[in-house]
């Protein structure tokens, strides 16, 4: 254990801003992390105990204590309970003969629940042992725990039904399915990898490369909608010789899943795109931030880096030019939406626990190591490629005026086809409906752009996906007439921000655990009228918190009342404000009773 | 040399080196912001949010800012005074504070800040958390009941070797603070001491030490929280 | 024209009697106080059953058990208004510092192993009767059980705070709360 642990401090030339990837390699080793082991790495970094434990306790995927030789994170997301998770739960819990959050005493199985693992277009699905196992059912489920019994391997568990395209690639065998449903004209078309590259290295300096990007007025695609141009002109002209390129495939917003597919069908676009940013901004080194989700995606991965190496796209004199030098190394995350957040990106792959930082300095003039740092999402950095190979006059023709070209979309819940559909701006979530197979008369609502997004009615379905009306991350996830609408959508966002706030600002860290207890308070039905006008008056305090989370945090809550009052109303209406129906006195005296009566 | 830069607080024109903490800045123009997780000379980490100001009508926090020439700043909207009244009475809910039997109680930040805006309730629902008092330290006790997460000591206290002593545990509603053991071990009674005192709240004890002033002579008995800066 | 005087109600549930005594020490006040005020069921004057509607209710102590609720909800419904008094009737006081520590282990604690018990309490007996209240699982803050109107803070509230807050309540002026007598200890 001891030389383990020696061997992987020793493959990071014990730097302790690699802390993340030497706990995943020591865990992925020893399937956990004791006290002793963090004792031995506390030694090795000298660094304090503690100080490993805070970015270790951080992240939900570290273990402290064995988590079984198998160990299954069943997936909790909205479309996962939509689809019959709860049945699949019990399959597992019955076939396992423990409940989720527990190990069987043989150490063999443990049952754990985790956040949307950016499958929604295939659920309810699981991570076993980090391989994705989608649209799972409660049949599957009672195999794979009796398969684990005859002591099977995962590899013979997940069988060889692999999924279409990259999926099937010898170093991913991953059950996953792409489900690209419309292949748009500016990530799906053609791609030659290396093109792009051919023709910075003939005929453009970095400011071309700049001027072109803000020509086409891309504006990133992680949510935010920064422009990309500018950001990589602040980061050229940011003081300093060593800049960094992140890519940002932290993918974690529920009902998100395009990267996931971008990556498994695209992943040179993706890599050419950090080497023009690279490039336009005088960086040397790239790290894509992978979400543990997809480490599954890992080796196929490094095995597709080194192929762009051997070409000659990758390391020093690309493209056979002096000087051109970019290399790109993944980072994996270890469970955290909040990763996400740039800044908390950056500090995670410095090792520490991924708390957003202050700002001002941006990352662009302060990121990683304190150097500037360009971060964009996979999607953006896919397109500056196009946008270089075929100008951005070409770009500027698609989409509307403040949103040019296309949007990949990830789109999910009841309908016929959930998948990825890349389409140009200005849809309307009508058209999106129809193109998904959703049948509107049955639909009761969209959550646009997850739920940090907002969840609209039928009068909004006739709005745009744009900057200028709707913007969105991408994602839209359908909700049928016969969904409850509070339980099923608002329940599981809310808690979903309070599993997933870092912790540091108060009105986030306390606010979100009062959001969801209230609501399961509306959901029990001992709600009152005053508890639906103060969910709605104390999201203003939300606004103040630190990063994107926790300022977008209760707007599950907020957007659903504001277009579902009546659902609301309908369930506090024959409560009292005089006393409070949440107070049940035969629940509160029933532990002094129980005392009693076992004796 | 530094530049002096001008800037206006609540209408007020200012004079203070430029990029100097907005808090400090307005100190030396008599202007209390309030704050809990800033501490004076150790390096801001703007958490708790309440010193949130407006600048140029945006929300910031002040202990964040450096002042630069002509900057707009609000520090008491009603909207940010009952903001600040709304973080005060978080953190109330989210632990358990029973002020009358704290060691700290009349010398105590959270506290003093809720006198001043007149809590008298929280309107959220109190948690009533599980939460533990560690007294295995020598000459520490750590009360995570009243523990506000402020990071005041994680980033102010280290040990002679510059060793963190201090530090964050897990995340969200479960965030905890640790001490390591080990380089804790051999903390003087002055760094003891030190941390006790750099803890807004009674969430650091030193052993055996506690209700030392009697009621009537404790720093906030009579005194309002800032009132020392408003009135020069 | 003679106003009609106010009739008060106060009870203590969870609470030490501390906040009475407060009440109590408003001294020479409780002359002009009985001018305005009439007192309806109080351990002040021993009236044991609400004989009619009051306009003000004062509850120090949280709930602890379940009389405690049955006498809070009485208080509610007989009351117009209702004041937490203390620091044990708005967020449970000294008592709810056993809210972390399982029901079982206090009992325990109060009537087998405590320093004080320990030895006069051979055959291990907790009492339990249909006869006496039930605990409930932890402390609650009375307005976690019924609405309540207004708070009064301290441990004991300051007899100042509690005279300038009935006052202005039974006179309808202006209600002042210096700082010196706005405590939580
Ligand atoms: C809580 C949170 C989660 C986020 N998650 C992601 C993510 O998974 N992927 C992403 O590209 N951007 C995410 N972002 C946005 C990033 O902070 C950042 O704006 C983005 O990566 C910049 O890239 P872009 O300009 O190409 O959009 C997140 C932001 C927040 C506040
Ligand atoms: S808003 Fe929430 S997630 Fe973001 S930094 Fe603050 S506590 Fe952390
Ligand atoms: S830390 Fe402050 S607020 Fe908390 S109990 Fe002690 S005195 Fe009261
Ligand atoms: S122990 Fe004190 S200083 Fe440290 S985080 Fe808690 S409240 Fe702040
Ligand atoms: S004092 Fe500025 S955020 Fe806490
Ligand atoms: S009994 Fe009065 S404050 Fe507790």
């Amino acid at each position: 254990m001891g030389n383990t642990i020696n061997a992987v401090i020793k493959k990071y030339n014990g730097d302790e801003t690699r802390l993340m990837d030497i706990l995943l390699d020591i865990q992925t080793e020893l399937g956990y992390i004791s006290d002793w082991t963090i004792e031995q790495i506390s030694k090795a970094l000298d660094i304090p105990a503690v100080e490993i434990i805070q970015t270790l306790s951080f992240y939900h995927f570290f273990h402290r204590e064995p988590k079984g030789k198998y160990t299954i994170y069943l997936n909790d997301s909205v479309v996962s309970n939509f689809n019959g998770k709860d049945e699949v739960k019990k399959a597992f819990e019955e076939e396992a003969g423990i409940k989720f959050g527990q190990v069987t005493p043989d150490g063999l199985i443990g049952l754990f629940e985790t956040s949307c693992i950016g499958m929604s277009d295939q659920e309810p699905a699981a991570l076993i042992n980090e391989q994705p196992f989608p649209s799972l059912t409660p049949e599957k489920a009672k195999k794979i725990i009796r398969m684990m019994k005859d002591g099977k391997s995962i590899e013979d568990i997940k069988g060889n039904k692999y999924g279409e395209g990259n999926n099937s690639h010898y170093l991913m065998r991953s059950l996953v399915n792409n489900n690209i449903q419309e292949r748009g004209p500016v990530i799906f078309s053609d791609y030659t990898p290396g093109e792009a590259i051919k023709k910075i290295v003939k005929e453009l300096s970095s400011t071309d490369i700049i001027e072109e990007i803000k020509k086409s007025y891309l504006r990133g695609r992680g949510g935010a909608g920064f422009p990309t141009g500018l950001k990589w002109e602040i980061a050229r002209k940011a003081q300093g010789d060593i800049k960094y390129i992140f890519c940002n495939a932290d993918e974690g917003e529920p009902g998100t899943f395009k990267d996931r597919v971008i990556l498994t069908e695209l992943p040179k676009l993706v890599f050419e795109g950090m080497v023009i940013a690279g490039y336009a901004v005088g960086a040397k080194y790239g790290i894509l931030y992978l979400r543990n989700e997809y480490r599954y995606m890992r080796d196929y991965l490094e095995h597709v880096l080194q192929e762009m190496r051997d070409d000659g796209l990758l390391g020093k004199f690309i493209g056979g030019k002096k000087g051109f030098d970019f290399d790109i190394r993944i980072q994996c995350g270890a469970g955290a939406y909040v990763c996400g957040e740039e800044s908390a990106l950056i500090e995670s792959a410095e090792g520490k626990r991924g708390e957003p930082r202050d700002r001002p300095p941006f990352p662009v003039e302060s990121g990683y190591l304190n150097k500037p740092t360009v971060v964009n999402n996979v999607e953006t950095f896919c397109t500056a490629v196009k946008i270089i190979l075929y100008g951005s006059e070409w770009y500027n023709r698609m989409g509307t005026k403040e949103s040019r070209g296309t949007k990949v979309l990830s789109v999910s819940g009841d309908c016929e086809r959930p998948g990825i559909y890349e389409v140009e701006w200005g849809f309307s979530v009508n058209d999106i409906l129809r193109k998904a197979g959703a049948k509107t008369h049955e639909i009761l609502a969209v959550q646009v752009g997850g739920p940090s997004g907002s969840c609209i009615s039928e009068k909004e379905f006739g709005r745009v996906l744009a900057y200028e009306d709707l913007a969105t991350g991408g994602s839209l996830i359908i909700i049928g007439k016969k969904r409850n609408l509070i339980k099923d959508v608002v329940l599981n966002f809310q808690h979903f921000f309070m599993e997933e706030s870092c912790g540091s600002c108060v009105p986030c860290r306390v606010l979100t655990v009062v959001y969801k207890k209230i609501i399961e308070k509306i959901v029990r039905g001992e709600g009152k009228s005053s508890d639906i006008e103060n969910l709605q008056k104390w999201s203003v305090y939300m606004k103040n918190n630190r990063c994107g989370l926790g300022q977008t945090a209760t707007n599950p809550t907020i957007t659903a009342i504001k277009n579902f009052k009546y659902l609301f109303d309908e369930s506090v209406k024959n409560n009292s404000e005089s006393f409070n129906t949440s107070f049940n006195e035969d629940e509160a005296v029933k532990e002094y009773i129980e005392i009693f009566n076992k004796k | 040399m530094s530049t002096f830069v001008k800037f206006i607080i609540d209408g007020k024109i200012c004079l203070s080196e430029e990029g100097k903490q907005l808090i400090e800045a307005a100190k030396e123009n008599d202007i209390y912001i309030p704050t809990l997780c800033n501490y004076p000379g150790i390096p801001p980490k703007g958490s708790c949010r309440i010193c949130t100001v407006l600048i140029n009508n945006r929300p910031a926090t002040a202990c964040t800012t450096k002042v630069t020439e002509n900057m707009d700043i609000k520090t008491s909207t009603p909207e940010l005074e009952d903001f600040r009244k709304a973080v005060i009475e978080l953190l109330f809910s989210e632990g358990n504070h029973f002020c009358p039997s704290c060691e700290r109680s009349g010398n105590c930040e959270l506290q003093a800040l809720a006198y001043k805006y007149r809590i008298a309730v929280s309107r959220f629902p109190y948690f009533f958390p599980e939460r533990t008092i560690e007294s295995w330290h020598p000459k520490l006790i750590k009360d995570h009941n009243r523990c506000i997460l402020c990071k005041r000591c994680i980033r102010g206290i280290k040990n002679n070797e510059g060793k963190t002593i201090f530090a964050y545990g897990r995340r969200g509603q479960y965030l905890e603070i640790n001490i390591d053991p080990e380089t804790s071990k051999n903390i003087s009674d002055e760094l003891a001491e030190q941390a006790m005192n750099i803890c807004p709240v009674g969430a650091i004890l030193v052993k055996e030490k506690g209700f030392i002033t009697p009621i009537g002579k404790r720093k906030y008995d009579y005194n309002i929280i800032g009132s020392e800066i408003e009135n020069q | 024209m003679t106003k009609k005087k106010k009739i008060i109600a106060t009870a203590s549930l969870a609470g030490c009697f501390g906040c009475h005594m407060s009440f109590l020490d408003i001294d020479e006040r409780i002359l002009n106080l009985i001018e305005l005020v009439e007192f309806n069921k109080s351990p002040i004057n021993d009236i044991k059953k609400f004989t009619k509607h009051c306009d003000i209710g004062i509850i120090e102590g949280g709930c602890c058990n379940d009389e405690n609720v049955h006498v809070l909800k009485e208080f509610r419904k007989n009351c117009d208004i209702l004041i937490s008094l203390g620091e044990c009737a708005i967020m449970g006081g000294l008592p709810a510092m056993r809210n972390g520590i399982p029901l079982k282990e206090c009992l325990e604690e109060a009537y087998i192993n405590g320093p004080t018990v320990k030895d006069v309490n051979p055959q291990k007996i907790i009492p339990f009767d249909p006869d006496i209240p039930k605990i409930l699982n932890k402390v609650y803050p009375c307005h976690e059980i019924v609405k309540i109107d207004y708070f009064l803070p301290g441990c004991p509230p300051r007899a100042d705070l509690i005279w300038n807050a009935l006052y202005a309540l039974v006179t309808g002026n202006e209600l002042l709360i210096p700082y010196e007598v706005f405590k939580y200890d």
